[in-house]
């Protein structure tokens, strides 16, 4: 399980091994603006003809300060930060965030909450993995795939704003609740959104499965074994088609996903198809999920009683904390030194977001607003062990295996 | 009246690949969008149809730039090059029917077929040139990948052309088709197309097998999309054409739908039977009526090819580069080398008219 660091510069580069081309390589840089990065990456190639012998990674060109960031503000402020740092499915930040700011304040959310939670986590997991697949098609040269992909995700950031008010910077978690319960036509929606979406996956998969071409493209390409994968701290769909099953709604159960009847997706190549297979046949699995929770939907509050965590209702005449008191509390929420404050201490928790693990690592010095706020991306994991992958290869292959990989660059660098 | 006709004939020609062209980009345009989901360009004009126009109006009036380090002579003059020869390539087209004593084909070349492969080939340097003056790695890739490219597909290019010599053969020396285009589209407007086998229905496989690596390989020699190493926008972002701009690229980009027609037209006279199609078009009748109709017929063609052409570009994935040099390699000229053997076995067993 040894893994080979690069340790030396390109271009610091002397010695040759046989089957150079006249004792010299060529070194192309990939990015940071390259049609094929879908974002700001740059991967520095070292290849004899088109063959990749050596690689070289450069992150931070999107390095916008998030963590920093956050620790300026107070807990709820910082879910504005958190899904500007995914622009493929930001509520999965949002409500990773809101989830382990909970469980550092030891908070229950109610049963409506958790499956409304639980719908749109898995809608954004299909609309990543849609839009993945697409891409992945995209850069292996099926333009039409993308946009199709394209159709459906525009049908899910239609729901997105419909629920939220906004189609990418969401915003929509709070702690201990959400930030307003979803609208009245949200079921029939969703449920139109599953039927059209199956549709478009079969339509693709029957593009894609039995696709020549497609196959040559990714089969054996970009491997990665087992043991490298899990030293490498690979998660999410990376790992789980390397052959490790590994999801944390499965191992690590959180909003009630031991509820849901769903399959753990594993293939056993840890090549680019292998991805490809678990993030179409994940597709099925979300949109079962999907289908569950948007059946049993129970009624009920979104936020939890507690007014010290979330502003009670003001204009409903019922509620108990309506009134003077309710105002004291819409006053104290917002106070410098009131309102959400965890007690001294740390929390870590990790969900399955598309890509992998998506983790929040919060330390509370009792204040309102967090001492460290730290985020594990599943890209950054998952980009380290890009070279390993790539070497070998051809420069044809480094295209196929990036789209594959999924990296979100706002995520990656933070 | 006979300098009328040759610059009339030169007209047609021209003005089916210099207005075939924009309507080309045009319908890449509007099919992809009718398969993507989209509108598509819709405008500039009734339904957008001078969007092309437009572009072109665009690409002429921006800058051209040349970067540093570049040869200058070789940068400015690839484009020419692979802009020049389909055009010149299509000079030996036979479009239509005779009408009175001319021939409804620019030059009536005895090597027509000859002349062709060698000004597509020609069309590979302006590519090749291009990208290594380009003076950028990606360039030089894409124009190493095209001339590598170019020359294995030339090979199964070429003998499928010698089928078609082969099928169009005939015991009468006089019908006898050898290299002569107008010949070889008469003969099959006599016995059959090329695509069906020729003069006798054993031909057919072999007809088929030809008409899908003549198809597959004008696909390649035209960088088009299952086969655009390159260009490869995913991988070397633009290939040859990373460092051209304003008319330079321009030229690069109609030049590929220029290649495109030449290819059809060809597809369409060697093995679709050219201008001729049964019960519309006869041999014998040399009225101007009927030279319309078989240059109609001819466009019609044409435009079904394009349309094959461009559903395929974007609905399939991109071929690796190696793995298009083993198709080319290892499956298409052997087949093409079977191919003709077994059309040779033929000629000789079964005495054709």
């Amino acid at each position: 399980m040894a893994i080979d660091r690069p340790t030396r510069l390109p271009m610091e580069i002397e010695e040759q091994t046989e089957g150079d081309l006249g004792g010299k390589r060529m070194i192309v840089n990939f990015g940071p603006q390259h049609p094929a990065t879908h974002g700001t990456l740059r991967s520095i190639m070292e290849v004899d003809g088109e063959v990749i012998k050596h690689m070289d990674l450069e992150i931070g060109f999107l390095h916008s300060g998030f963590e920093k960031i956050s620790e300026a503000r107070t807990y709820n402020q910082t879910v504005v930060v958190s899904d500007r740092m995914n622009y493929l499915s930001p509520l999965c930040n949002n409500i990773g965030l809101s989830c382990a700011i909970e469980k550092m304040m030891g908070i229950e959310v109610t049963p409506r909450c958790a499956a409304i939670r639980v719908i749109l986590y898995e809608l954004s997991r299909i609309a990543d993995h849609i839009v993945c697949v697409g891409l992945q098609a995209m850069d292996l040269g099926a333009f039409s795939m993308m946009l199709w992909a394209f159709i459906e995700r525009e049908r899910l950031y239609d729901i997105f704003e419909n629920v939220t008010g906004a189609r990418l910077t969401t915003s929509y978690t709070r702690v201990g609740g959400l930030m307003r319960d979803v609208p009245h036509d949200f079921k029939d929606q969703v449920k139109a959104f599953l039927i059209t979406g199956r549709k478009t996956v079969r339509e693709m998969e029957n593009m894609l499965n039995t696709n020549r071409i497609f196959m040559d493209r990714c089969k054996g390409i970009n491997k990665i074994g087992k043991a490298d994968a899990i030293s490498y701290g690979l998660t999410g769909p990376l790992l789980r088609a390397a052959g490790v099953p590994y999801d944390l709604r499965k191992n690590r159960p959180y909003l009630g996903y031991e509820k849901y009847d769903f399959e753990l997706v594993t293939e056993q190549e840890g090549d680019v198809w292998a991805r490809y297979r678990v993030r179409v046949r994940e597709l099925y699995e979300s949109m079962k999920i999907v289908e569950q929770a948007i059946e049993m939907l129970p009624e009920g509050p979104i936020n939890i009683g507690d007014p010290e965590v979330v502003i009670p209702h003001k204009n409903e005449k019922n509620n108990p904390q309506g009134g003077m008191e309710g105002l004291i509390y819409h006053f104290k929420n917002y106070m410098y030194g009131h309102g959400v404050q965890p007690s001294p201490g740390e929390v870590y928790l990790g969900t399955e977001a598309p890509n992998g693990e998506l983790g929040y690592y919060l330390v509370s010095d009792g204040t309102q607003k967090p001492w460290r706020w730290r985020v594990r991306p599943p890209s950054f994991y998952n980009y380290q062990a890009f070279p390993e992958m790539c070497k070998g290869g051809t420069i044809s292959d480094v295209v196929s295996g990036l789209s594959s990989l999924n990296i979100i660059a706002g995520e990656l660098d933070r | 009246m006979t300098w009328l006709w040759f610059f009339a004939k030169i007209g047609v020609a021209l003005g089916i690949i210099f207005s075939l062209g924009p309507v080309c980009i045009m319908g890449d345009r509007k099919i992809s969008a009718w398969i993507q989901g989209r509108v598509g360009p819709n405008r500039v004009g009734p339904w957008g149809t001078f969007q092309p126009i437009a572009d072109i109006l665009k690409l002429m009036m921006k800058e051209v730039i040349v970067p540093d380090g570049v040869d200058k002579v070789l940068f400015l003059g690839g484009p020419l090059i692979v802009f020049i020869a389909p055009v010149f390539g299509y000079c030996v087209i036979p479009f239509g029917n005779q009408i009175g004593e001319e021939k409804l084909q620019v030059v009536n070349l005895d090597i027509g077929l000859l002349f062709i492969m060698s000004v597509l080939s020609v069309g590979v340097y302006g590519i090749t040139l291009g990208g290594w003056a380009s003076n950028n790695k990606f360039s030089l890739m894409g124009s190493l990948r095209a001339s590598a490219q170019l020359i294995s597909y030339e090979l199964t290019f070429g003998l499928t052309m010698l089928l078609v010599v082969m099928m169009s053969a005939s015991a009468d020396p006089l019908k006898s088709a050898s290299v002569d285009l107008s010949k070889i589209v008469l003969h099959q407007a006599e016995y059959g197309w090329n695509i069906f086998g020729g003069a006798t229905w054993w031909g057919l496989p072999s007809g088929l097998i030809g008409f899908v690596l003549l198809f597959t390989c004008a696909m390649a020699e035209n960088n088009r999309l299952p086969f655009d190493m390159a260009e490869c926008e995913a991988e070397l972002v633009g290939g040859y054409h990373t460092e051209y701009s304003g008319m330079g690229f321009a030229m690069y980009m109609f030049s590929e739908y220029c290649s495109m027609i030449l290819s059809a037209s060809l597809i369409v006279t060697l093995f679709l039977g050219g201008w001729s199609f049964p019960y519309l078009t006869d041999p014998a009748d040399h009225s101007f009526l009927a030279g319309v109709i078989s240059i109609g017929v001819f466009f019609t063609k044409i435009c079904i090819i394009l349309f094959l052409y461009i559903q395929l570009r974007w609905t399939l994935p991109r071929f690796r580069y190696d793995q298009v040099m083993s198709l080319g390699w290892k499956t298409f000229l052997p087949l093409a080398l079977v191919n003709i053997g077994y059309m040779a076995v033929i000629g000789v067993f079964l005495e054709k008219p």
